[in-house]
């Protein structure tokens, strides 16, 4: 089975989540944006274990949906407390660190 | 090997000892956190860490000593949980630095004095600053940093250990996780420090988004996480290589990332500032010895035999880094942002470093390997990073840390002792004579020069000459200028932070006076595993 189509799209998705992340300001969609990321590199481990025929990155996968949910707990949380102190989950608003 | 049989790991108990007793004491925490009445909790968390971390560092030594012999006898140690730990002498030496500095943290996380009898820490993070809720939490302890800190602290220590992507890629996240949620749980300017946790969660998730897409790559070129697996590859060189370099550019995105490298610095001086100054402190050295030690293994074991890809990049990054750091230093107002400044311009020092020979094999007798300056360097940066910002936290006024620069003028005539040990640490990072970072740099130096890399060398020595102007002005402001009234003054710490700071000085002096024990000790580290 020929998997470039499958990493393509991986690389696709990818680039989406990266060019969300630059561009998004609320800071729950960086976030999602972060976690297409992480779900891109889980198709593109997904597709080279077939393609090499072994279980390394399936298995990869596995531990990268794991570390996501951990990821989404720490990072809720830090964003949540922000919000309630700010009243707001815009990234530009944060702005009394600079210089 | 046919893929679908499943081989049981073996587990090396004994060498695995100071890894499985800093996670055991974590956990061993949460559950602390979970029965233990709140009045005991501050007491039980501390000596259980304090407990955990020496019981560690006893058993890195005794591994240290216990390593044999492999291949042609250049490295010592052993692969173990099937070769995705590697345990060798520079892992080791890494163990036990970033043990050494997990200690100065849980004492800096302690210090009650300084607050009235209260840690740095917020009494319940959850609660709204300026409502009644954190009024009443004034009197409480987040004692929950204790168990988060040696997670991070295990993190650490599997990071540069890590014999394959996966295992790497797990480490880098069990280090930060903790690290975030630190560095938003000081007590004092909540707004600052919320803030900083915000920025290094989204630019570190961010940055380990990419490393996971090299992780990703990489594999699709080698077939096996393996690092030795991925050597291998590169020689027989069968391949994709366009797959092999931006899967190496990625993975060196995550890596740099960490240590606060230009163009992925801009999070450490926000980081270092709004942070609690205890997790700057432990943060500063922790993370940059475990990312280095990291960045060595896979530059070096995975992708050493393809060096004519990476080195450039790695060129472009270190004279960028110095360059950038010790300049934007001297614009700084802010003690924390410059000493964050400065940690990115040792950074840009030590990736001079990781250009030199690679091997012990290529050098003439009696001369340093890159590994031993790297290793060397990062026991003076972390020593005398530790201290400072531990001498940061005791000039303070009624508003909790004074770190702006105008407050800290005269700061040497009120307490010569404080002033004048921060003005000696101050004095080791700009790489003066008769300190331990003048050694070091002498050592990242030598090995770079020799390895060719003589224009990185003129540029890091410029810097140097950069980075001298900006601590020498500060040593001045602190003797030489008259105190104002708003000078904040120094608040004598408990034993906790002083012992802290006697130490980091003390190293600092001794390993600038005398740098041959540690520098032997590195150099029997010996070499990574292949």
């Amino acid at each position: 089975m020929d998997t470039t189509p499958y990493v393509v799209l991986s690389a696709i998705l990818f680039t989406i989540g990266t060019v969300g992340v630059l561009t998004r300001r609320n800071a729950i969609v960086v976030f999602m944006c972060v976690e297409l990321m992480l779900n891109a590199c889980n198709l593109a481990l997904v597709a080279f274990a077939r393609q090499h025929g072994n279980l390394d990155g399936q298995i990869a996968a596995f531990f990268v949906m794991v570390v996501a949910a951990a990821e989404v707990v720490v990072g809720l949380a830090i964003i949540m407390t922000i919000f309630r102190t700010r009243r707001s989950a815009s990234v530009d608003d944060a702005s009394l660190l600079k210089y | 090997m046919d893929s679908t049989t499943f081989v049981k790991p073996t587990l090396d108990y004994f060498h695995l000892w100071p890894i499985l007793v800093v996670l055991g004491v974590a956990a061993l925490g949460v559950v602390v956190e979970a029965f233990v009445p709140r009045a005991r909790r501050f007491a039980t968390q501390t000596v259980l860490a304090l407990a955990g971390l020496v019981a560690a560092l006893v058993g890195t030594v005794l591994v240290g000593l216990d390593l044999t012999e492999v291949g042609d006898g250049a490295a010592r140690g052993l692969l173990t949980a099937g070769g995705t730990l590697v345990i060798d002498g520079p892992a080791v030496f890494l163990w036990g630095l970033v043990l050494i500095f997990a200690v100065g943290g849980v004492l800096l996380f302690a210090e009650r004095r300084l607050e009235g009898g209260v840690s740095a820490f917020a009494g319940q993070a959850a609660a709204l600053p300026g409502t009644e809720a954190e009024r009443q939490a004034q009197g409480l302890d987040h004692t929950e940093v204790y168990p988060l800190m040696m997670f991070a602290v295990a993190g650490m220590m599997i990071f540069p250990t890590a014999g394959d992507l996966l295992t790497m890629f797990v480490a880098l996240e069990v280090l930060s996780l903790p690290l975030y949620l630190l560095c938003g749980l000081a007590r004092r300017r909540r707004l600052l420090s919320q803030e900083a946790a915000m920025k290094y969660f989204l630019l570190g998730a961010f940055s380990s988004g990419f490393f996971l897409y090299g992780v990703a790559l990489v594999y699709g070129f080698a077939g096996s996480m393996d690092l030795a697996a991925i050597d291998q590859a590169v020689r027989a060189d069968t391949g994709n290589h366009t797959l092999l370099a931006i899967g190496m550019g990625l993975l060196a995105v995550g890596l740099l990332f960490k240590v606060g490298a230009v163009p992925f610095q801009s999070w450490t001086p926000d980081v270092y500032q709004g942070a609690p100054t205890a997790v700057t402190a432990f943060m500063a050295a922790g993370t940059k010895i475990a990312a280095f030690g990291a960045i060595l293994r896979l530059f070096y074991v995975g992708f050493g035999s393809d060096r004519w890809t990476w080195q450039p990049m790695l060129w472009v990054v270190a004279i960028l880094t110095m360059v950038v750091g010790a300049v934007l230093a001297i614009s700084q107002s802010d003690v924390k942002r410059m000493l964050a400044y400065s940690s990115i311009a040792h950074t840009g020092f030590l990736l001079t470093g990781v250009l030199g020979v690679q091997t012990s094999a290529e050098l003439a007798d009696g001369q340093v390997t890159s590994l031993q300056a790297i290793l060397f360097y990062l026991t003076t940066y972390g020593f005398s990073m530790v201290a400072a910002f531990a001498i940061v936290t005791l000039v303070r006024d009624s508003g909790g840390e004074a770190t702006a620069f105008d407050r800290w003028a005269g700061l040497g005539r009120r307490s010569p002792w404080v002033a004048g040990a921060f003005a000696f640490l101050l004095l080791s990072m700009a790489g003066i004579p008769l300190t331990g970072g003048f050694v070091g740099k002498w050592a990242v130096f030598t090995v770079a020069f020799s390895a060719g890399a003589w224009p990185v060398v003129l540029v890091a020595i410029f810097s140097s000459v950069v980075a001298i102007y900006f601590y020498v002005r500060h040593i001045r402001l602190m003797f030489f200028t008259a105190p104002t009234a708003d000078s904040a003054a120094v608040v004598a710490p408990s034993l906790l932070t002083s012992a802290t700071i006697a130490v980091g000085v003390l190293a600092t002096v001794l390993l600038g006076i005398v740098p041959g024990p540690v520098l032997d000790l590195a150099g029997h580290a010996g070499e990574f595993i292949r």
